[in-house]
């Protein structure tokens, strides 16, 4: 669905994202590793245009993704950011409709059936009775699982998602996950995750992306990125590894 | 309702004043009065409240803040400079006035905007901090200019700058009802992609708004609207900033309904304003302006502690 050719991206004179190359099937989850400032958000905004890469390609369905417009992207790819504020009473139904955006006319009201569609996503996320609620009276919870749901509101077939999970209680990152599994079942959308939690990328991604320093440290299935050797290199800690005795996915356990 | 609210009060504008008018049975005196200064003064007085009203909705969905207004920012600062400059040297060419003020407000509303924004994007203070020094720099280019003016001319201006109606004639009032008109359709159609904007500038994209026409559109048609407004009108302050705050406190942040109703709740706001500027010490007057800061100020500041 997409592929990544050999991007580059600056900040100024510094390198963030060096000569990465990758693709993203159809149907599968990426989970996206990597300590703090080494590229993870960077890369993952080059992928629907919003940061510009200065050299490689990003091609989409076969086609550059400057070919398209805006709208199409739109379509196409859906973004959950870490969250920022606003300032004015924007109600939770009127946030997730948002979403809807580019599948409408630009003008126009929303249709019966985005607003069936956004209800439906709000059901998804568990924040069914938010509706009418202000976006700035929510917890940070909350406001997450709102904001996962406009990503599910726009039908993409691509979700990139940046720690969707932080804020979210053991219960509702396991949901996230679910759901986003859900997405990617029977091949109709894939999804790239950036997530600090190592055990929850073994037991949903199918593959795993190590990044360091902007570059691509590892890439594979979660069991051969997730080396004991690799995470030290990478993050600097000594971990076990072992089995979950639920699923027999690789767990990872930091040595403190 | 609120286009009947708008009639009730386009109708107490025009029979209220220091001469009261029964609206029939009136003597050759009372009809020139009734049509030739009272009517074209309150429907004048109308579309200046619209177009400030929509100009300062639509800037607020489009900066992210609900303190931009066309007067704090700047923008009718540079309208009025236009205006001047017209008035000084251009004074027999009727155009130039709506011409330069139109240029004055874009080029203010361009220089705020390049002042406030920085790479970790723009906040509340920065932008209003850029709107006080445009503000204050084109006030003092307006103080320079009204110092090479004669004495007679200058009253007339100070009265002005502050926001006076009481030049009102009908070719005034066409050209702003032509530019609020325009001003308020076209920027009504951008309002969903405000709505986008309004949470943010990177979700906005993200989702699929093509930003910087939208930003484009409505800092052109921001400017038009100001600067026709200020051409007839001067300087009324706070309009764009109490209206579309009193609109979404009555029916929340969708600016598919804010941008229009915000034209007509500015249309009667400033008509009742200036209603209250004739009638307060007649038979003299005060300048419309006055009034609006009168009610907007403390309205600013309750805004800015919110915040």
């Amino acid at each position: 669905m997409l592929r990544i050719v050999n991007i580059s991206i600056k900040y100024g004179p510094c390198d963030v994202v060096r000569g990465v190359t990758f693709d993203l099937h159809a149907g599968e989850i990426i989970a996206l590793l990597g300590p703090n400032g080494a590229g993870k958000t960077t890369l993952i905004r080059s992928l629907n245009g919003t940061i510009p890469i200065v050299s490689g390609e990003v091609l989409m369905d076969g086609a550059p993704l400057h070919s398209y417009s805006r709208r199409e992207i739109a379509r196409r790819i859906a973004v959950v950011a870490q969250e920022n504020e606003t300032k004015f009473p924007v109600t939770v139904i009127e946030y997730v409709l948002a979403g809807r955006f580019a599948n409408g006319s630009a003008f126009g009201w929303e249709s019966a059936s985005d607003i069936e569609i956004a209800r439906h996503a709000l059901l998804e996320c568990d924040v069914a009775d938010f509706g009418d609620r202000l976006m700035n009276e929510l917890s940070g919870g909350e406001r997450q699982r709102v904001v996962l749901a406009r990503a599910l509101a726009t039908d993409a077939r691509v979700l990139l998602l940046d720690e969707p999970t932080a804020n979210l209680d053991l219960a509702h990152q396991a949901m996230m996950f679910r759901l986003v599994r859900e997405r990617c079942r029977g091949c109709e959308a894939s999804a790239i995750v950036i997530t600090h939690d190592l055990n929850l990328a073994a037991e949903f991604a199918d593959r795993a992306m190590l990044l360091r320093g902007g570059e691509v440290f590892a890439l594979g299935t979660p069991e051969e990125v997730l080396t004991p050797s690799n995470v030290n290199e990478v993050y600097g800690v000594q971990v076990l590894l072992d089995a979950n005795p639920a699923s027999g996915k690789v767990r990872v356990t930091t040595v403190y | 309702m609120l286009i009947a609210a708008l009639a009730v009060t386009l109708f107490a504008a025009v029979s209220l004043g220091s001469e009261r008018l029964a609206l029939f049975d009136l003597s050759e005196t009372q009809s020139a009065i009734l049509f030739d200064i009272r009517l074209p003064r309150a429907l004048l007085a109308a579309c200046v409240g619209a177009s400030l009203a929509v100009a300062g909705a639509s800037l607020q969905a489009l900066l992210r803040n609900p303190l931009a207004e066309p007067y704090l920012l700047g923008v009718s600062n540079g309208a009025a400079l236009g205006t001047m400059l017209a008035f000084v040297f251009f004074e027999g060419f009727s155009f130039a006035r709506p011409v330069l003020a139109f240029a004055g407000a874009g080029i203010a509303t361009f220089a705020v905007y390049q002042m406030a924004r920085s790479r970790a994007g723009m906040n509340v203070e920065r932008l209003v901090l850029s709107g006080v020094i445009v503000t204050t720099f084109l006030s003092s280019i307006i103080v320079l200019l009204t110092s090479v003016l004669d004495a007679a001319r200058l009253r007339g201006f100070t009265f002005w700058l502050l926001g006076d109606l009481s030049q009102a004639t009908y070719d005034g009032f066409y050209l702003t009802l032509a530019a609020a008109t325009a001003g308020t359709i076209v920027l009504s159609s951008q309002a969903r992609a405000l709505n986008l904007m309004m949470v943010g500038e990177r979700d906005a994209l993200d989702f699929g708004v093509e930003i910087s026409r939208v930003r484009l559109i409505v800092f052109g048609l921001a400017s038009l609207l100001v600067g026709t407004a200020v051409a007839a009108s001067g300087s009324v302050g706070y309009v764009g900033l109490i209206v579309p705050h009193l609109v979404r406190l009555a029916i929340g942040s969708d600016n598919r309904l804010v941008v229009p109703m915000s034209a007509f709740a500015g249309a009667i706001f400033v008509t009742l304003a200036d209603l209250a500027a004739r009638t307060a010490i007649a038979p003299r007057e005060l300048p419309v302006g006055a009034i609006t800061a009168l009610v907007g100020a403390p309205v600013f500041i309750y805004l800015l502690r919110r915040h």
